[in-house]
């Protein structure tokens, strides 16, 4: 009797609750945090990255609200086929609205097909491709932080515009690298410049020496390492071993995040030069953020992608909470529609195309006689500002962009 | 310039003594682990944890306690060593009577647990730990730069090798610890405390995978993660080189060192597979592996 007494009770408060969330799906919001959390790739986002979507939900103030955030979060190991189904499962099963992060190029492309079928939401962080707001655009995902045209164009103009015309590649041997170089050869070819050669690279490789030496032997000015994570600590870190900088050829990481110096250590990284869209000690609202994010995960510093998770989770509550639901295909019209706002990234906007604009930065590494300690790592060069930064809209191919 | 399927001579010299290098890693570890499937019959799956835990700890002694380079070379194997001696002690030693398949199963375990710690206290990026000063620079040798410490690692590794290979093929102590292990109760007879030499031969075989982690140090970041694709190569190693021999775990680890280098320039993408390549082709045609015998 009891019992039937407090299912009754249960049954209209869940009636209730409905009715209070008429459109918001099974009255949850489920976020889905999708990355590397254990290989190459998981300093970079990882469990950091969870860390920074459930800040980002505290400060939107969602449970002040009224509205019910759950967070969770898988390990893709960088394999589409774990990662496509890892999605199927969390769309079909589980109930999960919106897919956060999934750094591997190849893996959020997976992942973004997915998320078309199921309309739903994909926000991406953490991968790099420009395929993703280009031939392989959807209407159903948001390409938040970075990508491979920013990379290219920032670095890489930055790069040959001091003369060094001939370029080498070591290349990830995935979509990812071949996006990057891609996009890095053209700006290299358009500013008058050669490239000799690329040597493509397994995935999560050990030993560069090989690589470099090919690279040394091509007599190219600059080595452009076309590749992330452990991947680029360990040619960054075997190319000093090899005396590749002193032997008069640049390196030029294309992809670098601030995990990565802090692993190689200043002595080896100083000079480098890269493009970040976030850096913890930019102004006071990035290191406010930091100083909340770094005891939380180990005393490490956000990431850019860790920053740009942050970000976009916030920008997609304010966006459930304007159109009072959470379906992907709304949401995902509503995040475009709305300007974006947030103390990290500042103003920006979503374009038609999925391609969330920011500015982004041309940051140095410090000398460590420059720095005052563990994490004071760049010196901000140039900011690029946001319409410059990211590919044009109309230069992608994608389909989402009518045709003028 | 001369040329050989298109590419300089000298540039193949570079990559071919590039390949000895990397050979010489693969020879440490599979000799660690041929020591300790020949005369243990263990499976030893903690090798590549350990070769992680070698490098970790010469990261440890240089940054709490400011002990250099080459006494970590003599403190971690033994630090390691010891570890492996208690895993011995109270896990492995129960399994000696089954079959290999259970102690392949609780060392993999136990390399997925000390790997998760690692990881879960260090992250996946790994830390710096610089070459010593006296082994930094290189020496150009016309064809190529060779680092001084890349040169240091294959003679280091060399010797480390042929001495194990002298003591266990052509010393007394060596052709006990190999009757041990074809006749234990006869061994005992004679007055030899057999468990114990096993329990030492584990320990030793792990402080080689020690010994080629901090070797490793310098050269990769230390990273908890460093240990596990290599382990999955070695193994390919021992069963190319014949499962237990270990003339031919040292033979089979340089040489493949070099068929691997050699891919690189021809056809980088297979460098990751061509070992396994290697290792189905001399399955099919010798599957006790090309030292091995049949038993």
């Amino acid at each position: 009797m009891v019992f039937r007494k407090l299912a009754l009770a249960a049954s209209v408060a869940m009636a209730m609750a409905t009715a209070a969330h008429a459109q918001i799906s099974d009255g949850v919001i489920k976020i889905g945090v999708m990355n590397d959390q254990s290989s190459l790739y998981a300093d970079i986002s990882g469990p950091g990255g969870v860390v920074a979507a459930k800040m980002a939900v505290e400060d939107f103030g969602a449970a002040k609200k009224g509205m019910k955030v759950e967070i969770i979060s898988a390990d893709h190991q960088n394999k589409p086929e774990v990662g496509s189904s890892i999605a199927r499962q969390w769309y079909d099963v589980d109930k999960v609205d919106v897919i956060l992060d999934v750094p591997t190029s190849s893996v959020a492309l997976a992942v973004n097909q997915v998320t078309r079928e199921k309309h739903k939401l994909f926000l991406v962080s953490g991968a790099a491709t420009s395929d993703l707001t280009g031939k392989a655009c959807s209407p159903n995902t948001i390409h938040w932080t970075y990508d491979t045209w920013m990379l290219a164009h920032g670095t890489g103009s930055a790069i040959v515009g001091t003369g060094k015309k001939t370029w080498f590649f070591l290349t990830a041997d995935y979509a990812f690298g071949h996006a990057l170089e891609r996009d890095t050869s053209e700006v290299v070819k358009a500013a008058g410049g050669t490239v000799l050669g690329a040597v493509r690279h397994p995935l999560n490789a050990q030993d560069f020496s090989s690589f470099l030496l090919q690279a040394q032997t091509s007599k190219a000015q600059v080595i452009g390492l076309a590749n992330a994570g452990g991947d680029t600590i360990n040619s960054i870190k075997q190319a000093s071993e090899f005396g590749i900088v002193k032997g008069g050829q640049s390196l030029a990481g294309m992809l670098v995040f601030i995990s990565d110096i802090h692993a190689l250590g200043l002595p080896t990284a100083q000079g480098l030069i890269f493009t970040e869209t976030f850096y913890w000690d930019r102004n006071d609202a990035s290191r406010a953020f930091a100083k909340r994010f770094a005891p939380q995960y180990k005393g490490n510093m956000p990431t850019m992608v860790q920053a740009g998770i942050y970000s976009s989770v916030l920008h997609y509550l304010k966006a459930v909470e304007a159109t009072k639901t959470d379906d992907g295909d709304k949401v995902a019209a509503k995040m475009k529609e709305m300007p974006t706002d947030d103390p990290l990234f500042g103003k920006g906007r979503v374009r038609a195309d999925g391609r969330k604009i920011h500015d982004a930065y041309l940051v140095e590494v410090k000398k460590p006689s420059e720095s005052k300690g563990p994490w004071d790592y760049y010196k901000v060069l140039a900011t690029i500002p946001a319409e410059k930064a990211f590919r044009p809209e109309s230069e992608g191919g994608c389909e989402l962009v009518a045709k003028k | 310039m001369t040329e050989i399927f298109g590419i300089p001579t000298q540039a193949l010299f570079g990559q071919l003594l590039i390949g000895l290098i990397n050979g010489s890693f693969y020879a440490l570890l599979s000799l660690g682990l041929a020591v300790i499937f020949g005369l243990l019959n263990i499976i030893n799956f903690t090798h590549g944890a350990q070769y992680m835990m070698g490098a970790f700890v010469a990261w440890f002694l240089l940054n709490k306690t400011g002990i250099g380079y080459w006494w970590a070379l003599v403190i971690a194997p033994i630090a390691v060593g010891i570890f492996g001696v208690i895993i011995e002690r109270t896990m492995l030693k129960q399994l000696y009577k089954l079959d290999h398949l259970y102690g392949l199963l609780l060392t993999f375990g136990l390399a997925l647990i000390i790997q998760g710690l690692f990881r879960n206290e260090y992250g996946s990026s790994g830390l710096p730990y610089s070459i010593p000063s006296q082994l930094t620079g290189g020496q150009n040798l016309g064809f190529m730069f060779l680092p001084n410490y890349r040169a240091w690692v294959i003679v280091f590794s060399l010797a480390v090798c042929l001495s194990t290979w002298f003591v266990i093929e052509k010393t007394k102590l060596g052709s006990y610890l190999r009757a041990a292990t074809e006749n234990p109760e006869l061994v005992r007879a004679f007055g030899i405390n057999v468990p114990r030499m096993i329990t030492l031969t584990y320990g030793f075989g792990v402080g080689l995978a020690a010994l080629a982690g901090v070797m490793a140090a310098p050269i990769y970041s230390v990273n908890p993660l460093m240990g596990e694709n290599l382990i999955i190569v070695v193994f390919a190693v021992v069963v190319i080189g014949g499962m237990g021999s270990i003339m031919g775990s040292i033979v089979t680890g340089f040489g493949l060192g070099i068929i691997e280098g050699l891919t690189k320039v021809f056809y980088p993408e297979a460098s990751a597979t061509v070992i396994f390549i290697v290792m189905a082709i001399v399955l099919a045609i010798r599957p006790a592996g090309l030292f091995g015998t049949q038993k």
